[in-house]
């Protein structure tokens, strides 16, 4: 019985993966979207219409509820219905002296209660929405070490989006295996235009010669980053999650960037960093002003990349979410022009989501633009400068 | 400041998660993927090369076809013309050789008839000649036998003549 079941299931989740496979180059991607926006938007609505009355009582915290919603969390909320709360619940991973502890982020009951003396904080000017460690009075032990690797709904969403693209990525792969040199069929087609614009336009024009090498990274980042800035306007599981708005995700991708363009970089881009060539040797002799903009500007670059992808995506949600909240603070006053604002902030709510659309992939663009820009000026041929050095003098 | 304050848990999964990600999809996916789309590229130039080498061929067979007609009409016409010019010069030949036959052919006949009429005046000469001794050995006969008679037929003979 149970094997049949099994059998069953197998054969579903085929048939789903078949009409994917085949729906997906045949809807338009936009109108995919904006239909699940405004799905789950009105899906936003229903439970919280009928919290009306609750939402007047508790005094609605539009802030907390637009960063609650921006950052990480422990578990994985979906939606609340009636006070009762429906969410994932994720494994917490921490490591201190008395050694690895592992177990459900259930334990913690939403915040509300602590386990091994570990607990949410909810104090706003200390780790806020992190885990502590609390002295047996209830106070926060601040001096205490441990690290905090747990899987997070950020990092679940991480898991989901590789988990994705490494199928999409590998059926193309296989797409292209068994069609040779024939014209790409199904998701391989695409995909392809997209793999080579990257390729083409992206980064050939800064790499050159030395593409082929850096290829798999850049476009590992390309579609790593405009996957899940996609995923991330989803707003319910398994989207929801704010991956590419979160720094930790945006710093690990600008620290590879930063190491690969140090790593690989010639010479002769050390040597210009220190000497910098085409500027007044004042600028440089007794106070070495152009040599510490440049190195300042060696970490200034991957800083800005961190930052821009952050911020980009998390204004995005921000702006998104605010619309939604929008509808409960006036709401709250009086629940028919909550109604009446819904429209309102749906319409927007959809236009946001279709301009964010834009910049998901714009933004992915850029970082991966920007990486292959640095990676190329690091490792460009000495002699190719030099000659444009002369023509310019 | 939690939301720019990066999560050393999620720091960790994603730096690791990352590099396997660039890893896997380096070996199983853009390997294949990359190469194959180069292999297209290559395939692609070289059936244009190829092509764009048909095109030109054939544009030089086309050339060197036309070029041919061309020279064999040319051939053609010049061996036309020398026919035509050869026959010419045979029909004025022939002409001028058949006038200046009939000329020749005019000219002895014109000689021949001379000829003959002097012999035939000649003849006539002599016979009037023989004639005239006729009758006059006729006269001298008939006047020997009378004279009135011989007389008559002098007179007669002579109206004759003057007849004649």
């Amino acid at each position: 019985m149970k094997k049949k079941c099994y059998l069953a299931f197998v054969k579903f989740l085929t048939n789903v993966k078949k009409n994917m496979a085949l729906n997906f180059c045949k809807i338009n991607i936009c109108k995919f979207y904006t239909f699940i926006v405004l799905g789950l938007s009105l899906l936003f609505l229903l439970p919280n219409t009928a919290n009306a009355q609750e939402t007047e009582e508790k005094k609605f915290d539009i802030s907390s509820t637009i960063i609650d919603h921006v950052v990480d969390a422990y578990s994985w909320h979906i939606f609340t219905y009636k006070d009762h709360h429906v969410s994932i619940n994720l494994p917490i991973i921490l490591i201190d002296k008395e050694g690895v502890h592992v177990f459900s982020s259930a334990r913690f009951h939403h915040g509300e209660a602590t386990y091994l003396n570990y607990g949410i904080c909810q104090e706003k000017n200390f780790k806020k929405g992190k885990i502590v460690k609390f002295n047996d009075d209830g106070t926060i032990n601040k001096d205490f070490t441990y690290v905090d690797i747990s899987i997070t709904k950020n990092v679940l969403a991480l898991f989901i989006s590789i988990a994705l693209l490494l199928w999409i990525f590998i059926s193309v792969a296989k797409n292209y295996k068994k069609n040779g040199v024939a014209a790409p069929k199904g998701i391989a087609r695409l995909l392809e235009p997209i793999i080579l614009f990257v390729r083409n336009d992206v980064v050939r024009p800064s790499l050159k010669e030395r593409s082929d090498k850096y290829m798999p990274y850049l476009l590992t980042l390309f579609f790593f980053i405009f996957i899940n800035n996609l995923i991330g306007l989803i707003p319910i599981f398994p989207g929801g999650a704010n991956l590419t708005g979160n720094i930790a995700i945006t710093l690990v991708l600008a620290v590879l960037t930063f190491i690969i363009t140090n790593v690989n970089g010639t010479k002769h881009y050390f040597a210009d960093i220190v000497n910098t060539p085409g500027v007044p040797w004042w600028l440089k002799f007794p106070l070495p002003l152009m040599p510490l903009v440049e190195i300042v500007g060696v970490f200034t670059k991957p800083i800005v990349l961190m930052i821009r992808l952050f911020a980009n995506i998390t204004a995005g949600h921000i702006i998104c979410l605010s619309f939604i909240c929008l509808i409960f603070i006036f709401g709250a006053t009086i629940p028919a022009l909550g109604y009446g604002v819904s429209v309102v902030s749906v319409f927007f709510y959809i236009f946001m989501s279709v301009l964010e659309l834009l910049v998901a992939f714009i933004q992915a663009f850029v970082f991966t633009l920007l990486s292959a820009i640095y990676i190329g000026m690091a490792t460009e041929n000495p002699h190719h400068e030099h000659e444009q050095i002369v023509e310019i003098k | 400041m939690e939301l720019v304050s990066p999560g050393i848990g999620l720091t960790f999964w994603m730096l690791v998660s990352f590099l396997i990600l660039v890893l896997i999809l380096k070996k199983v996916a853009w390997k294949p993927i990359l190469n194959m789309l180069s292999k297209r590229e290559e395939e692609i130039t070289t059936a244009l090369n190829e092509a764009n080498l048909a095109r030109e061929q054939m544009r030089q067979l086309n050339a060197d076809n036309e070029r041919l007609l061309t020279e064999a009409k040319d051939e053609r016409d010049a061996i036309l013309n020398e026919a035509r010019k050869v026959s010419q010069k045979m029909y004025d030949d022939a002409k001028q050789k058949a006038q200046e036959e009939g000329q020749r052919i005019l000219a002895d006949a014109k000689e021949n008839i001379e000829i003959e009429k002097q012999k035939a005046i000649t003849d006539i000469k002599n016979l009037i000649a023989e004639m005239s001794i006729d009758i006059a050995e006729n006269v001298l006969k008939s006047e020997l036998t009378d004279k009135d008679k011989q007389y008559q037929y002098i007179n007669s003979r002579i109206d004759e003549l003057k007849l004649n």
